[in-house]
């Protein structure tokens, strides 16, 4: 277990809902849903996965903790949006789907091997590097989540397209050293430190 | 000596349906005048639009009898039709009242002997089948109609057709030359029974009512089961008017939605429990109905009538708010979800889906006199200001979303309240 998972469970007991609220983006609107089934039936991805936002929002309050933070679901949300706007009590659904996906990274309790989950780590940890995005890297990077031999065949399968952004200027291949930086990356750094610390202590987490 | 704070002992009651005919008769009934302004041709207000009343089951003719009775033999109440307030001023006591009064071309030398209609060939919507059927433009609104006296649509005034109806009239009751009035009148309290209307179901666009003809609303449905109705009283589909035997109701289309109405309409679970006993009144065994809902909300004593169509084999619930409807290529809808109790996703196709449309105060979009207090709804709480400061009050479907009991109830109590400002004014002024 991670220190941090260690803490949130001393801290809060058994009472999950009371750790959503204080933890999670939106978490305290989780109380507000009325379990009607509107944002099931409304989601394109319903089908597809284990945990509907309804269920998700029942498990919650239920205190099925290891379950929701384990579910693999709020990471296959793709911000369409369409439960929001039809949900009756005005749940911010999607928001509160990507905190606890969030919340369950940073616990380190997120499914291991979660493809969503792998890509949002690679781009996070690519940004805040220099600031900028390296779109190199960051696609180099993700093709070879999967191992060397897998990496090598989806990057020559993209070839075509890598020659084609090359030749419309919008792939340099220099990038690859590095690439460029924003113009004050001390300053950035700084910004994403602070940005933390505040969201550290509204949240609770001893680092 | 005290100032003499009223003008007038009289009461206003505005709106004639059947919160407005209990109020006006109420107060009348002890001895007060009251004028009952109603802005259709005819009193009774949405009532006489249903086909059975909840929990007795029994015509809204009786109810609406029984006060139309009481109404003929007391002479303390002025009914005007097709009247509507234009504006209110003054206070507790002492207002002043501006009615418009729009022409109804036919006066009250009026048989009903209708022929009138009969010699004119122009159609208009007919106003009270909600959309479902046609009326010519000269016209009773309904058989239970109060006055029963016709009507000449205004489109045809000025034209060959309103000189056919005019032509047709042996007792010279047709009168092309009526114009609009307006009248301004004293008064001490003000009464508003203005009512409720069904929620524009257009605007749930995932239910497209807009869109497929078999998507239709309560307040249709009764319409339906109505042997006075358009379809005699048959269940049949508007698309192709084939036999609705599998019927969905889907329950808060429109209510308790924070994107819609935020309230719970309160009468919608107990109306469409009731219009599953309309199909199976229709239908017997072969007819199904199938409740989605959120949850069942059949208050106090009506939790009896719940019970009672729980037991009816051709009646099932589902608990789940409908997320959307589609149609399939022989106009069916299907409907679209998952349910609380299990999660299970569903598509369920039905021959017909009727929405238990949310009641919406009639009076959203007309201007009410500045010192009323409404709630988050819009329904009429009552006037601002203190206790002292009262002389308008809400009663009725206009001050919350009520049935016909409780609206009755509702508009008591306002009647009571009215006649106390009356009697403190007198007091008053005797001094
Ligand atoms: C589908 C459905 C089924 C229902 N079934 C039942 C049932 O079985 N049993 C039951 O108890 N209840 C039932 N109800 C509820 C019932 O319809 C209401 O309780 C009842 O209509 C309330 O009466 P009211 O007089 O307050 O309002 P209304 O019936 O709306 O009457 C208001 C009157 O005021 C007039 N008016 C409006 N604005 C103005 C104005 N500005 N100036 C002058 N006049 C105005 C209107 O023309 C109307 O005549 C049902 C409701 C729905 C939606
Ligand atoms: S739509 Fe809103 S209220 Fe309904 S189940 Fe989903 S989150 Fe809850
Ligand atoms: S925003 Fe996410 S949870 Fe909501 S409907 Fe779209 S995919 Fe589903
Ligand atoms: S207006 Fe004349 S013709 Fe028409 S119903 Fe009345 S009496 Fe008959
Ligand atoms: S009465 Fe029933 S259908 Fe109507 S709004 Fe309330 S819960 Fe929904």
């Amino acid at each position: 277990m991670s220190n941090a998972n260690v803490q949130a469970v001393a801290r809060y007991q058994n009472d999950f809902l009371r750790e959503v609220e204080e933890r999670v983006e939106e978490g305290h609107m989780v109380k507000m849903c009325m379990q009607c089934g509107v944002c099931a039936g409304s989601c394109p991805f319903g089908p597809d996965w284990e945990h509907s936002p309804q269920k998700i929002f029942m498990m919650i309050r239920a205190g099925k903790r290891d379950e929701v933070l384990g579910s693999d679901s709020m990471f296959m949300c793709t911000s369409c949006y369409s439960c929001i706007v039809r949900c009756p009590r005005e749940l911010p659904i999607t928001h509160i789907m990507h905190g606890l996906a969030n919340y369950a990274h940073r616990l380190g309790l997120a499914p291991k091997g979660q493809p969503t989950r792998e890509f949002a780590t690679l781009f996070w940890n690519n940004l805040v590097k220099k600031g900028r995005v390296n779109e190199l890297t960051l696609t180099l990077g993700h093709y070879f989540t999967n191992g060397l031999v897998s990496g090598i065949k989806t990057a020559l399968g993209m070839q075509r397209i890598g020659l084609g952004l090359f030749l419309a200027k919008r792939l340099n291949p220099m990038e690859i050293f590095g690439g460029h930086g924003v113009k004050d990356l001390k300053g950035f750094h700084a910004i994403v430190a602070k940005a933390k610390e505040i969201e550290d202590r509204k949240k609770g987490f001893t680092a | 000596m005290t100032a003499s704070i009223a003008t007038s002992q009289a009461i206003l009651v505005v709106g004639g349906g059947i919160s407005g005919m209990t109020a006006a008769l109420e107060a009348a009934e002890c001895g007060k005048q009251v004028i009952l302004a109603e802005k259709t041709p005819t009193l009774g207000g949405r009532t006489a639009l249903l086909y059975r009343y909840f929990p007795k089951m029994c015509h809204p003719t009786c109810g609406l009898e029984i006060n139309l009775r009481r109404l003929k033999g007391n002479r303390n109440v002025r009914v005007m039709t097709m009247t509507e307030v234009l504006a209110v001023t003054g206070r507790r006591g002492d207002y002043t009242v501006t009615l418009k009064v729009s022409p109804r071309y036919v006066t009250e030398s009026c048989t009903g002997c209708g022929d009138c209609a009969n010699a004119v060939s122009a159609e208009i919507d007919n106003p009270y089948e909600y959309g479902l059927a046609k009326t010519r433009a000269a016209y009773l609104p309904h058989a239970m109609a109060y006055p029963q006296r016709y009507v000449i649509d205004p489109s045809i005034v000025g034209t060959p057709e309103g000189e056919k109806a005019k032509a047709a009239c042996k007792f010279g009751a047709v009168d092309l030359e009526m114009k609009e009035e307006t009248v301004e009148i004293k008064v001490g309290a003000v009464i508003w029974a203005t009512g409720w209307k069904p929620y524009d179901a257009a605007k749930i666009q995932p239910y497209g009512y807009d869109r497929f003809a078999n998507v239709i609303t309560s307040v249709e449905f009764e319409r339906l089961a109505d042997p006075h109705g358009p379809t005699g009283g048959k269940i049949l589909r508007p698309s192709d008017g084939k036999e609705a035997k599998d019927i969905a109701f889907i329950q808060c289309a429109g209510s308790r939605d924070e994107n819609h109405l935020r309230h719970c309409s309160r009468i919608c679970c107990m109306a469409s429990l009731k219009q599953t006993q309309y199909v199976r009144e229709a239908w017997g065994d072969a007819g199904k109905s199938t409740v989605y809902y959120i949850d069942i909300r059949a208050i106090d004593r009506f939790e009896d009538f719940y019970q009672m169509v729980q037991k009816d084999a051709t009646v099932s619930f589902v608990k789940s708010k409908v997320a959307k409807i589609v149609e399939d290529k022989e106009s069916n809808p299907v409907l679209h979800g998952v349910d609380t109790e299990g999660y299970h996703r569903y598509a369920t196709t039905h021959d017909l889906a009727v929405l238990a449309i949310g009641m919406e105060p009639e009076a959203n979009g007309i201007k009410l006199p500045d010192d009323m207090l409404l709630d988050s709804s819009g329904f009429i709480e009552g006037c601002k200001g203190t206790a002292e400061d009262q002389g308008m009050f809400g009663a009725g479907a206009a001050s919350s979303p009520l049935d016909v009991n409780r609206s009755v109830q509702s508009a008591t109590a306002a009647a009571l309240r009215a006649i106390k400002v009356i009697h403190k004014t007198a007091r008053t002024e005797q001094v």
